[in-house]
């Protein structure tokens, strides 16, 4: 088999898996995303792997690792969208923006800053 | 032990109490008393056994130098130099220190700072001993400045009043501004000698091996003129008064500020060096001299004529000095320690008892001499030596200094211009004539005032009465040492001339006469115009009554130094030049005027500049990043998948970048 097909399944894989990321609103679909874009990482590591004829198949021992940290990562990131659902009730990305800057206006920020150093305390 | 052992004990035996004194003063004030006492009244014993075995002579001076560093340069040596000179100035400071230390512990029994006070007294006497046992200029300055420091401290003593923490800053300052020429005269002196060792300066010196005589010498006036309170840097001795009295005997009449005549006396070859240096010593003595016996006529507070005579007789050391005979000047300075010290000593007890600092006051009050019969006798011998009345110490000291000045005004010194003698004479005469005058003042107003009988305050104690009596044997004796101390010094004579003892006499005696005519005149008036405060709790220590008496002078009578008081013989005699006596002929006014204001104009323009411009840069530089950070800040709008679009789009525009590059295009 030529190596165009694996790899043009490969890119499409990630970029499914990139738009799914970026655009998808609910973080379960997020991680799914996320793991589709390992797999068309492992897809390339196997195909070159072949194509390369290589002696210690490093190719297909990093897809192993790959496939033994994407399944750490699911679990945790699942346990965090787990929490963050309980505490929430929500799962939606666009809702949780704690981080924000949320007054971009200097006068008022020491009180702010005061406020968050009290909610931190 | 050897003598140089035992003159390094002397040195280093107050130093030691001073800092013993430092350390347990809080925890154990008991400790206070004899660590001030005993170290400083040894190390005048041991002065007195290095003066015996040195035993006079100028050729027998003992030089011992030990060199810790080199330095690269001119060397600094720890050297002593012990002559005549040396060893009789050591003991005047050993004895007026220790007699300082038993006057404290009663003057100030009650004071809760006497730990410290006793002890930076004695490591003023130290630093003291140093200048005088010192042979390098740079370990003299060491001890120089070290009692700069010390008095810079002890004239703050009662720092609660307004007066002393003014005064304190004023000598500070004032001494300071003639230092800084000082230091560049010993450089410059260094650099052409190639030594500090003050032996192999003078060698240079009197070889001509000097540049610059001139220059330095004036460079080097500059730093006496400020120690020794000459004219124009006399002005921070007359306040100073308002320290604590002992401190006042110690300090600012006996030792500190003869260490500037002293200075003068071990370099005098580099001074005669130069023919104008000469002048302008002569003439700054006769300025001072005259200048600061007018304005002690004038003086209300007690203290402060004390104060205007330290700086007369000082000039009348300057004097001899610009003459030429340095044995007179140092004859001068022993003799008028020891009377200063007693007059001062005398003061403190007098302020005490009569519950004011002001001969206003005292002038209304009648038994005061009753009250305190060791006090009234000692001081009349005082006052009796420093109008230079025979047989007393200041009639010999004097004599000697006015007999040098006759001398070179013949024309008979070596390369002294007879300019010089003739403006130290006619300056001397006509300040004995005045210090007469002023001395007789002085006793009249605070022994024979009239009117209603002095409060009593007890008797003072024992410890004050005694030492009166110590000093007051020199002050009648150590005339009689004019025959002996030719062989301690240089070998000139320093026996009473006839000439000049019947003019100086006849000056002394006239003053005496027209003070005493003007008294009669005036003391009708005395009864006439009440004025007077007195000190409201007269049991307290002694201390008590003089801060008090400070802090209210200037509430009761108008002014520091003055009083409205028409019963003032001065007033009478004085005429129209009384009130610019009062205030030492407005010098302090001309300084406010010439320093004072134009230092106070720059710094408010450095203030301007600080506030309005510097920090104007500083504000824009922290407010730049800030403007910058708010509009970064826009950008976190905390939706994480914006943040991920950015860091894709960065990503692809990077990558598509290094393709570019790698590929050449």
């Amino acid at each position: 088999m030529h190596l165009v097909y694996p790899a043009v399944l490969a890119a499409l894989l990630f970029c499914v898996g990139l738009y799914g990321v970026l655009a998808r609103r609910n973080a379960i679909l997020v991680l799914m995303s996320v793991e589709l874009m390992l797999n068309a990482v492992n897809l390339n590591l196997v195909a070159f792997d072949v194509w390369l004829r290589d002696e210690l198949h490093a190719g297909q021992a990093l897809t192993l690792f790959t496939i033994a940290i994407a399944a750490a990562e699911i679990g945790i990131g699942l346990a965090i969208v787990l929490l963050v659902h309980r505490n929430r009730g929500t799962a939606d990305i666009d809702r949780l923006r704690d981080l924000s800057e949320t007054a971009p206006d200097a006068a008022t920020e020491p009180a702010d800053r005061e406020q968050k150093a009290e909610a931190a305390a | 032990m050897s003598t140089t052992t035992t003159a390094v004990l002397v040195l280093l035996l107050p130093f030691l109490g001073a800092i013993a004194g430092l350390l347990t003063g809080r925890r154990a004030p008991g400790f206070a008393r004899p660590l001030a006492v005993l170290p400083t009244l040894a190390a005048a014993v041991l002065a007195v056994v290095v003066a015996w075995r040195q035993g006079g002579g100028g050729d027998a001076a003992i030089d011992a130098a030990t060199r810790l560093t080199p330095t690269g340069s001119v060397p600094i040596d720890l050297a002593l130099h012990l002559d005549g000179f040396a060893v009789l100035l050591a003991v005047l400071v050993g004895t007026v220190a220790t007699c300082v230390q038993l006057y404290s512990t009663a003057y100030l029994r009650d004071d809760p700072r006497y730990p410290s006070y006793a002890a930076l007294v004695s490591l003023f006497t130290s630093a003291m001993l140093l200048v005088v046992y010192s042979g390098d200029l740079m370990v003299l300055l060491v001890g120089w400045e070290i009692m700069g420091i010390c008095s810079y401290f002890l004239v703050g003593h009662y720092w609660e009043t307004e007066a002393a923490r003014a005064a304190s800053l004023k000598a500070f300052l004032v001494t300071k501004l003639g230092d800084v020429p000082f230091l560049i005269g010993i450089f410059a002196l260094a650099a052409d000698a190639g030594t500090f060792r003050i032996n192999g300066i003078l060698t240079t010196a009197v070889s001509g091996g000097i540049d610059h005589p001139t220059l330095v010498a004036l460079l080097l006036l500059a730093g006496v003129a400020g120690k020794s309170a000459q004219f124009p840097l006399h002005t921070w001795l007359p306040d100073a008064m308002a320290g604590p009295t002992p401190v006042s005997a110690l300090i600012h009449a006996a030792t500190m500020v003869a260490a500037g005549v002293y200075v003068v006396a071990r370099l005098l070859p580099v001074f005669a060096a130069s023919t104008a240096a000469l002048v302008v010593l002569a003439v700054m003595a006769a300025v001072t001299m005259v200048g600061s016996a007018l304005a002690a006529l004038a003086q209300d507070d007690i203290k402060r004529v004390l104060a205007y005579s330290t700086v007369g007789q000082l000039g009348y050391m300057t004097g001899a000095l610009a003459v030429g005979d340095r044995g007179a000047a140092v004859f001068h300075l022993i003799s008028h320690g020891a009377f200063k010290a007693l007059l001062f000593l005398c003061a403190g007890v007098i302020i005490h008892a009569a519950g004011t600092n002001s001969l206003a006051a005292m002038a209304r009050m009648s038994g005061l001499a009753k009250r305190i019969p060791d006090a009234y006798w000692t001081m009349t011998a005082g006052l009796l030596a420093l109008a230079a009345i025979p047989p007393f110490s200041g009639f010999f000291s004097k004599e000697a200094v006015l007999g040098a000045a006759e001398h070179a005004a013949q024309g008979n010194g070596h390369g002294i211009p007879a300019a010089a003698g003739w403006t130290v004479l006619v300056a001397g005469l006509v300040t004995a004539l005045l210090t007469a005058g002023y001395a007789t003042r002085l006793w009249l107003l605070a022994f024979h005032g009239k009117g209603a009988e002095a409060a009593g305050h007890g008797r003072e104690p024992l410890a004050m009465n005694g030492v009166l009596w110590v000093l007051f044997l020199p002050t009648v004796a150590f005339g009689l040492a004019a025959w002996k101390l030719p062989a301690w010094f240089d070998g000139g004579s320093l026996t009473p001339t006839l000439t000049t003892s019947v003019l100086s006499t006849g000056c002394a005696l006239a003053g005496v006469i027209v003070m005493y005519a003007a008294w009669r005149k005036t003391v009708v008036a005395t009864a006439r115009a009440p004025l007077g405060a007195v000190a409201a709790d007269p049991e307290a220590a002694p201390a008590v009554s003089e801060i008090e008496a400070i802090a209210t002078h200037e509430q009761a009578y108008g002014g520091i130094a003055a009083a409205c008081d028409p019963g003032d013989p001065s007033r009478l005699l004085l005429g129209p030049l009384h009130r610019h006596a009062v205030s030492g002929f407005h010098l302090d006014a001309v300084y406010a005027a010439l320093f004072v204001r134009p230092v106070r104009g720059a710094a408010r323009l450095a203030h301007f500049l600080d506030r309005e411009v510097v920090e104007t840069y500083v504000r824009g530089a922290g407010a730049a990043p800030g403007l910058l950070g708010a509009a970064v800040r826009r950008a976190q709008t905390g939706n994480v998948q914006t943040y991920l679009s950015a860091l894709l789009a960065g990503s692809v525009v990077l990558a598509v970048a290094a393709v570019l590059v790698a590929t050449g295009a």
